[in-house]
Parts: structure tokens; sequence; C-alpha cells
């Protein structure tokens, strides 16, 4: 067995007198796609905020590629090759596309008008058109603010953003909360492939269905513990449900 | 339809994009052609056209400095002041240079070092009041409108200490004699600095990443801030960017009245905020161009002129540029609705 891209222990959090996480185990694996899923107030995010260096553990260890790891900062996470795309999507509603995926990483002209800091822009436009092909997502024009695209539209140009960047693994808090059928499905089409592209994606829902469809792996959260580790074939809605509202320490199999 | 020929635009979208963002500069273009076509003896003379550009060249400089700010999402209300301020520094100094400190009127034999002196303390100065607005923007986190607001109070009454209250009216003769009435290549001097100065601002908001990250912040500053944008650093440079071109207006200012002029740039903020807007720059953030804001410093210059040429009493320009810039508020709004909803 390959080992995990991403390996937390233990890892405790207590909010004045709430515990919030209760010692959970969680791993990412190369190539995968893991659902996070958990009722409101089981930890999920806290779990991700601590994975994408949003806040800090009390206790238990991260370990990435093997080796153990401390995010003090989301630039930090990022550096290591983690992102997360929040549902506000930090895009910049006035930019086009292209200037969105590349802002802060810009490239420059070279030489000398690049020391003046002299955008490339052509260079930038191609690149993002490569990303967006090889990830399937088609945008009417690349000209425009990103504002005026569709809410699945923004969604994938936040995605696409984080997939360019993260070389890891990139978490998707609720990335489809806020959209129709068609552009769900295009989303989760999008998140394949971006594990198909090497990235692995830890997808934060509440959707069963659209879990066990798209998941490589369903990790359950319940008051803080991680209760189950399942592979889709192995379980369906109900049992989902049932480990989310009832499910025990002593079912989980890291 | 491949992605690479989605990058490319059609002449439709084009044609769209101009016509949405352009409305403003058909304005002027059709009050030139109306003004010109009713008086081309005086309104199209090379005279008229000179002094057009004349006056409108210091304002010209401070609005490409607010362009900036408002495009970050700020404002800048202590331009006039802050300019205030620099060119009362800048003569003090240029008089103490010249040992004739204390000289109350008249013109100096100061030499260019000392008018080099003079401006680079005037751009010296223009900066720190700027950084001092974006480090309590950026850092102190208090509403732009009330730290500019404030530093307009300081900095006008630091120039009034300053100077005692009344203008320093003695200036050096090479600085009047050929910046503020001087050519370069048949050009007026003031015309050509504020036509550099728009050249390169307008070629650092469009091409660098400098400019980018300005468009950025404005449009969203925590998104900026989770790309690894110094939103704090960036804020402050603009409003540094801003106080530097009051600087060098207060040079410019300096040279053309051959005095300071304490009571005469009260307006100039009101002036300059109408001036970006009208060219397009949004009031909230992320959307302007410089271009735009040429455009917006002329239509208010060309309107009076033509209503005097014309002979309807000047008045009415304030009435109709009031006008002009609640339909332009107006429009940028329905924009923004449009674009949402498409």
């Amino acid at each position: 067995m390959p080992e995990p891209i991403l390996q937390a222990t233990g890892i405790t959090r207590t909010f004045g007198h709430v515990q919030a996480l209760r010692g959970v185990d969680f791993k990412v694996m190369p190539g995968e796609i893991v659902a996070l899923i958990g009722d409101n107030g089981a930890g999920k995010s806290t779990l991700v905020k601590i994975l994408s260096g949003a806040d800090r553990a009390d206790g238990g260890e991260i370990r990435i590629d093997g080796t153990p790891a401390r995010f003090g900062s989301p630039a930090e996470a990022q550096a290591a090759g983690i992102a997360t795309v929040y549902q506000d999507l930090a895009l910049a509603p006035d930019l086009p596309p292209a200037e969105n995926l590349f802002l802060g990483r810009e490239r420059l002209k070279p030489g000398l008008l690049g020391r003046l800091g002299m955008l490339d822009r052509q260079a930038m436009r191609a690149e993002s058109a490569k990303v967006f092909e090889t990830l399937g997502v088609n945008l009417k024009s690349h000209r425009v603010p990103v504002d005026t695209l569709s809410g699945g539209q923004r969604q994938s140009v936040a995605i696409a953003r984080a997939a360019m960047w993260a070389e890891k693994i990139v978490f998707l808090d609720e990335p489809t909360a806020a959209l129709g059928v068609v552009q769900t499905a295009r989303v989760l089409e999008l998140a394949k492939r971006v594990r198909d592209s090497g990235t692995s994606v830890v997808l934060i829902s509440h959707n069963m269905p659209q879990v066990l469809e798209v998941a490589d792996r369903i990790h359950v959260l319940r008051l803080g513990e991680s209760v189950a580790n399942l592979r889709p074939a192995e379980t369906t809605v109900d049992g989902l449900v049932r480990e989310m509202t009832s499910g025990t320490r002593e079912g989980f199999t890291p | 339809m491949t992605q690479t020929d989605a990058f490319r635009e059609t002449g439709e979208d084009r044609l769209l994009r101009l016509l949405a963002s352009g409305w403003i500069f058909l304005l002027l273009v059709g009050l030139i052609a109306i003004f010109s076509l009713l008086r081309p003896a005086q309104f199209g003379s090379g005279y008229n056209i000179q002094q057009l550009a004349i006056n409108a060249a210091i304002i010209l400089v401070l609005a490409v400095g607010q362009t900036y700010v408002i495009i970050s999402n700020g404002i800048d209300l202590s331009i006039g002041s802050v300019l205030v301020f620099c060119s009362v520094v800048s003569a003090e100094i240029m008089l103490a240079l010249s040992g004739a400190a204390g000289t109350t009127f008249g013109t100096t034999s100061a030499g260019w070092g000392v008018i080099l002196l003079g401006s680079l303390a005037a751009v010296a100065t223009g900066i720190a009041w700027g950084l001092l607005n974006g480090f309590l923007v950026a850092v102190a986190k208090i509403p732009a409108l009330i730290v500019t607001l404030g530093t307009l109070g300081m900095a006008l009454g630091g120039a009034q200490i300053l100077s005692g209250g009344t203008d320093v009216r003695a200036m050096p003769e090479l600085l009047v004699t050929h910046v503020g009435s001087g050519r370069i290549f048949g050009i007026p001097a003031l015309v050509m600095i504020a036509v550099l100065v728009v050249l390169v601002a307008g070629l650092v908001l469009h091409f660098t990443r400098f400019g980018l990250h300005t468009y950025a912040v404005g449009s969203n500053m925590e998104g900026a801030r989770r790309s690894g944008i110094d939103v704090t650093r960036q804020t402050m440079a603009v409003y540094a960017l801003s106080g530097g071109m009051a600087g060098i207006a207060a040079v410019m200012s300096n040279a053309r009245f051959a005095t300071t002029t304490i009571n005469g740039h009260a307006m100039d903020n009101l002036t300059t905020i109408s001036a970006v807007v009208l060219g397009g720059t949004s009031l909230f953030g992320g959307v302007g161009s410089v271009f735009g804001t040429v455009v917006g410093v002329f239509i208010p210059i060309i309107l009076l002129n033509g209503f005097v040429i014309l002979g309807i009493p000047p008045f009415w320009q304030t009435v109709a540029m009031g006008a002009v810039l609640i339909l332009a508020v107006w429009i940028d709004q329905l924009k923004r609705r449009l674009r949402k909803r498409g």
C-alpha cells in the first residue's frame, strides 16, 4: 500500500469548554477523492481549518509525505502543496479568469521589463487556457470579469486556481451547496479531473448521494471523533446517515 | 470552439465593451464637435486649446493619483491640502536656500539646483502625507473617508502654521519662466509634465503587477490577502502615490502662479473625485482606467470654456457638471446590476 500524502493522528482542539475535536485520525492517499462528512458541529470545518493552516491543533500530529509538519498560516500550508477553496471563493470579481488564476503569482515579462514589474499577460492567458482545458472547464469568454460568470463557472475558476498551485491536496468546502443540478454535476466532474491530474481532493459535503457517486473513500466525523472510514461500494445513504447520527469510535478502522 | 479561440475577443465583444465604458468619451467628443462647429474661430484656436490643456494639467496629475486610490476601493479627500502643504514647504525651502528667507514677494534668482531640491522636497513631503494616510487606513483600519478628512485639515492647518497664514509670494524666476510659462518643443512645460505623468501612471496601472494588485485589492481585499498579496503594503503604496502626485502638482502650481495658493485648492478633492468617477472608475473599487480619468478631467473644463465662448452664463457649467456626475454614477450602478444578472 502506498504511503499517505497527509496523515493526521490524534488531532484535538478545544474552544473553551467545547471539545470540537477529540482525537481525530484522518489521512489522504495519493490520487483519491476523500469525502469528509458529518452532521453540523461534528468538527469538519475545524479539522479542515487545522489541516489547511487556518487554525492550530491543541494536540496530535500531522505528517506530510511521512515527515511531521506544522502550519502556522494558510500560506505555509500552500507552500507545502495544500490549498483550500472556501465557500466565498476569494476571487477578485472584477478581474478576468486568467488574472485570478495567477493572482499573487503573476508571470512577468523576461528581462528588464519584468524587473520593472511588467506583466506577461499572453503567457498567463495561454497557461490558464491550458489549465482550463485539462480540467475541462469551459468558459464562454476569458476576457470578462469573473463576476459575469455563472455560479458554477466561478466555482470552477476557484477550484482550477487551487488545483493549479497545490500539487498535493485541494480541500473543497461544500463546493456545490449553492449550485443547481447541471452546475453541480460539472463541479463534481471537475473534482474528478483534478484527482486524475494527480492532486488529491478532500470534499466536504452534506449531500450523501453526491458523496457516494464521486468519492473514492468516505470519512465520517461525529461529535469530534472519527467514526467510520468506508468505500462507497460498501455502504448506502442510509448507512452513512446511521454513522453520522450514531456511529462510535469503535467502528472506525483507519 | 477550442479554449484558445475563446481567448480572442470578437469584434462584437469589443464594440459592446467600448460602448459600455465609452459613452463618456463620446460625450467629450460630442461637446468638442458642437463647440467647434458653433464657434470654430474661437474654440478651435491654437491658443484656446493650449489654455485648456494648461488649465487641465495640475488637476490631471492629482486625478491620476485619485484614480489609483479609488480603484483600490479607497478615497483621498486630502490631496488639495497636501498640495498646499507641499507648495509651502517647497517655496520656503527654495527661499531659505537662495538666502532670501523672509522675502514676501517678487522673484528670486535661485538656480536649478535649488529648484530641484525644492521640488524633491515637495514630492517627498507629499509621499510622507500619503504614507500617513495609508498607515491609518491599512494598519489602524480607520475608514479612508475619515482619515483623509482628518489629514485634509491637518495639512491645511500645517501649511498655514508654516507660512503664518499668508502665501509665500517669492518664487525662483527660473521656475516661473521655464516651467510655469515655458515650453518644451513648443508644448507648454506644464502640459508636458502632465502628459508624462499620465503616460507613466497609465502604463503602471494597466501593464504591471503593481497595477494589477491595485485592482485586486479594490475588487476583493480578503481574496487578495489570501492570494498572498501584501494588502497593507499595497494600500500604503497607493496612498503614497496619491500624496506624491500632490507633491508634483504643488511644484506645478508654484511655477504657474508664482506664489503658493493656500486658499485655492479646497475643491480639488471633489473635482478629482468627480473626474475619476466620470471616467468610469467605480467608487466600489476594482474597476477603472487612467484614460477614463483624462476624459473625466476634460469634460468640465471644455464645458466651462464652451459656455464662456457661447456667452452662456458660466454658472450653468456647475449645474451641468452636477447632473453629468449623477448620471455617471447611475450608469456605473446599472452596469454592475446588469453584469450580476448576466
